[in-house]
């Protein structure tokens, strides 16, 4: 993998979608590696349903980027013989929901056969997930199911929020040589910003979190489609004189517990936002992990902000359902500001106080 | 003109997108399972093939009688015999060129030992000491699979990345008849079929999967017969001939390997043992049932064979017997060791690079294991300074404590 430039000439920058960036990643990973192989449902004459392997058949050859047959389980089980052989597949799951009868496979093989064979194995397989809703997508067309790929050891879970993590990411996961769940936030795939495919800016590789917002009072912390919500949020809070921090997971798994940990013990604050169901969602994980490491800094209950616990509403009532900018706020009204004791123990000294 | 005015012309022509079917009949397994021991066709067979499928057989025999052996000690933590069908598993093996892959589910780990692997690193899985106790890359052997028939798309995928690679390799996936109802399996076989893929599907077709009855699991004329549908051959064999089966097989490989695709061959055999050491056969089965198939043994049929051409005799017999015993001998030795167990390997492997959760986790664990250690160590010396004195009553707690922390 060639080493980008850490910014473009401003010249060269130009407004580009996510989805465009993602196209660039596997473009640019199929021209630098030929083990690297797309396959998935509609992903070679189409160019996906979301348009995102666009060109690619045409330029690499079907073998290179090869239309399945409709069948999720076969498609992953294939990718694992590929990859058995040497090969480095990047699989395209056509929607979140329809990535389920593929998940014996990952759970049971693609997730531990390195672990099986001690190391033997190792799997190079990148499964592409679009998911989330938003798009006014009908039923299975607009789930979070990123919870349960986080159960399953074994497997990395990788979300970008912005273009070019996107790119950044997707060129990691390709390169890696684990398993990556590479979840794609589809209400943002045609978000523009200004971005250079030749020479795309250096993002930090998987397993890092990034401070999308820097802030003193509070730490949203969410990833994906939710983390434009919470930049809204804290732009929205700054009228209550709220400063908030807002942390980009971008990786599930691999967790930057200290990144995490460094923003609340700074603000004293936590907010976890995500569109999964609440209850066993990643929310739950995280609030344990900042609860754990960040209880003697805390000057209120970490506090969730997620979709309900329901199955994925019908296009016509989800925006009942998904977390948006006032339920961000409410949630951060309900931090106890009326709390100052780690403030007020700032001037006796803070470290592991509150005995 | 209006449609209605063309009598008749309206519902001659097929539907715009229709295409000639193919022809199904070339893809029809026989009426009757494909037979060689016994036949007239034997007599074209290689003598050398037939003795060595025999002494296969054999030794087969020997090693499925040891690991249920070892099992019943306590050695392996359960064991799914393949006793009645070791033809299948031994034609299956030496079919395969060796730069092949075989595919093998729990059940065949005989498939493995005859292909040469080391019977102690096959055995690792149902031992319980790891997984999978053998490198898949320098043996060519795929880590036995317990999911039923997801090893299938497996061979699918790596036969596919062979041949993009323009390398001469053919798959052999073996699978029994239960696994036929897995989703995994139609969606391998229609991959295969659609891609040309050069695999051979192997169904052992037992009888049972565990209690249930073939009648139970399928309503298809004969397994062989899924093949049709996906547009690829489907064979029928008697799966307790190894020279058929070896035939059969060949052919397959033989097909797959000029570009041909892949073929179905259903092996008609029989799960002379239970499903495992931990299940009663009395419970779904009639004794009659189990004796019309030991009649019909792998072995005895080679041996009619052997012997009818000439081609065995009494010393052939006790030969291949005493190699048998051999293979049985060292696995018994080598069982008989407690294995080496690696506590830090649970974390090995789990990713390339080691996340820092996991880092944290193996950490604790060496802590455990070294306080543990210590502990034993303690109650080692406990125990050495009071032996021999009879009267401190302090000596059965520590040489108790001890016992506890060893186990």
């Amino acid at each position: 993998m060639s080493a980008p430039a850490t910014r473009a000439p401003a010249a060269a920058r130009k407004p580009a979608t996510m989805a465009q960036a993602l196209n660039r990643a596997m473009r640019d990973a199929m021209a630098a590696d030929p083990t690297v192989h797309v396959l998935g449902e509609d992903v070679g004459t189409l160019g996906g349903v979301f348009r995102v392997t666009d060109g690619l058949a045409k330029e690499f050859g079907e073998d290179r980027c090869t239309d399945t047959p409709l069948a999720e389980a076969g498609i992953l089980g294939a990718a694992v013989g590929m990859a058995m052989y040497g090969l480095r597949p990047v699989v395209e799951m056509q929607f979140d929901a329809f990535a389920y009868p593929s998940f014996e496979q990952l759970v049971s093989h693609v997730s531990r056969m390195r672990n099986r064979t001690h190391g033997a194995l190792p799997m190079p397989i990148t499964v592409r997930v679009p998911y989330g809703g938003g798009i006014g997508g009908v039923e299975h067309h607009s789930d979070s199911s990123e919870a349960y790929y986080m159960a399953t050891p074994g497997l990395h879970v990788v979300t970008p929020a912005t273009v070019a993590d996107a790119y950044g990411l997707l060129r990691a996961a390709i390169a890696s040589d684990d398993p990556v769940v590479f979840m794609e936030p589809k209400r943002l795939y045609w978000g523009k910003a200004d971005w250079s495919p030749d020479s795309p800016e250096q993002v930090p590789g998987i397993g890092r979190a990034v401070v999308r917002r820097p802030g003193r009072s509070a730490t949203l912390i969410t990833y994906g489609p939710s983390v434009p919500v919470c930049l809204a949020a804290a732009e929205a809070a700054r009228e209550e004189g709220w400063e908030l921090e807002v942390v980009d997971l971008r990786s599930l798994v691999p967790f930057d517990e200290e990144t995490v940990v460094s923003s609340v013990r700074r603000t004293g604050r936590a907010v976890i936002v995500h569109e999964s169901p609440g209850f066993g969602g990643p929310g739950g994980e995280v609030a344990a992990r900042v609860s754990e490491r960040c209880f003697h800094y805390l000057e209120a209950p970490v506090l969730r902000v997620a979709g309900f616990d329901i199955p994925y509403p019908p296009p016509m009532l989800e925006r009942h359902h998904l977390p948006g900018v006032e339920r961000v706020l409410d949630a951060v009204a309900r931090l106890q500001w009326e709390s100052d004791w780690t403030a007020a123990a700032d001037g006796g000294g803070t470290e592991g106080g509150g005995n | 003109m209006t449609v209605l005015e063309q009598p008749g012309a309206y519902h001659l022509s097929p539907p715009p997108g229709w295409r000639p079917q193919l022809d199904p009949a070339p893809l029809l397994p026989d009426a009757e399972p494909h037979r060689m021991l016994g036949t007239d066709a034997a007599a074209g067979l290689d003598p050398a093939l037939l003795t060595r499928l025999y002494r296969e057989l054999v030794r087969g025999r020997r090693y499925n009688e040891q690991a249920t052996a070892l099992t019943k000690q306590g050695r392996l933590a359960v064991y799914p015999s393949s006793t009645g069908q070791e033809a299948a598993q031994v034609a299956a093996a030496l079919v395969l060129e060796e730069r092949d892959w075989l595919f093998p589910s729990y059940r065949d780990t005989l498939a493995a030992v005859a292909r040469g692997l080391d019977p102690v690193e096959v055995l690792s899985l149902l031992r319980g000491d790891w997984h999978s106790g053998y490198d898949p890359r320098a043996t060519r052997v795929a880590p036995l699979c317990t999911p039923l028939a997801t090893q299938l798309p497996h061979a699918v995928g790596l036969a596919h990345a062979a041949r993009l690679k323009g390398d001469d390799v053919v798959a052999l996936a073996l699978v029994g008849d239960g696994g036929t109802s897995e989703g995994d399996f139609h969606e391998a076989l229609n991959f295969a079929a659609v891609w040309r893929i050069p695999v051979v599907f192997l169904v052992q077709n037992n009888g049972f999967a565990i209690s249930v009855p073939l009648a139970k699991q399928s309503a298809a004329p004969s397994l062989a017969h899924k093949a049709v549908g996906y547009g690829m051959p489907g064979r029928l064999v008697d799966g307790n001939d190894a020279a058929a089966v070896h035939q059969v097989l060949q052919e397959a490989v033989r097909r797959a390997r000029r570009g041909g695709g892949p073929t179905l061959v259903e092996a008609v055999t029989y799960r002379v043992e239970a499903h495992t050491n931990a299940d009663d056969a009395t419970r779904y089965r009639t004794d009659d049932e189990v004796q019309a198939w030991r009649a019909h043994d792998p072995i005895a049929l080679m041996e009619r064979e052997l012997r009818s051409r000439g081609l065995l005799d009494d010393a052939g017999v006790r030969e291949a017997a005493a190699g048998a015993e051999e293979l049985a001998a060292g696995l018994r030795a080598r069982m008989n060791q407690d294995p080496e167990l690696r506590p830090d390997d649970l974390f090995a492997q789990v990713y390339a690079e080691e996340t820092v959760q996991l880092a944290e986790q193996r950490t604790r664990l060496a802590e455990e294991l070294a306080e543990e250690l210590a502990a034993d160590e303690a109650a080692r010396q406990d125990g050495a300074q009071h032996d021999g004195d009879q009267h401190d009553g302090a000596r059965t707690e520590g040489a108790h404590g001890a016992e506890g922390a060893t186990r």
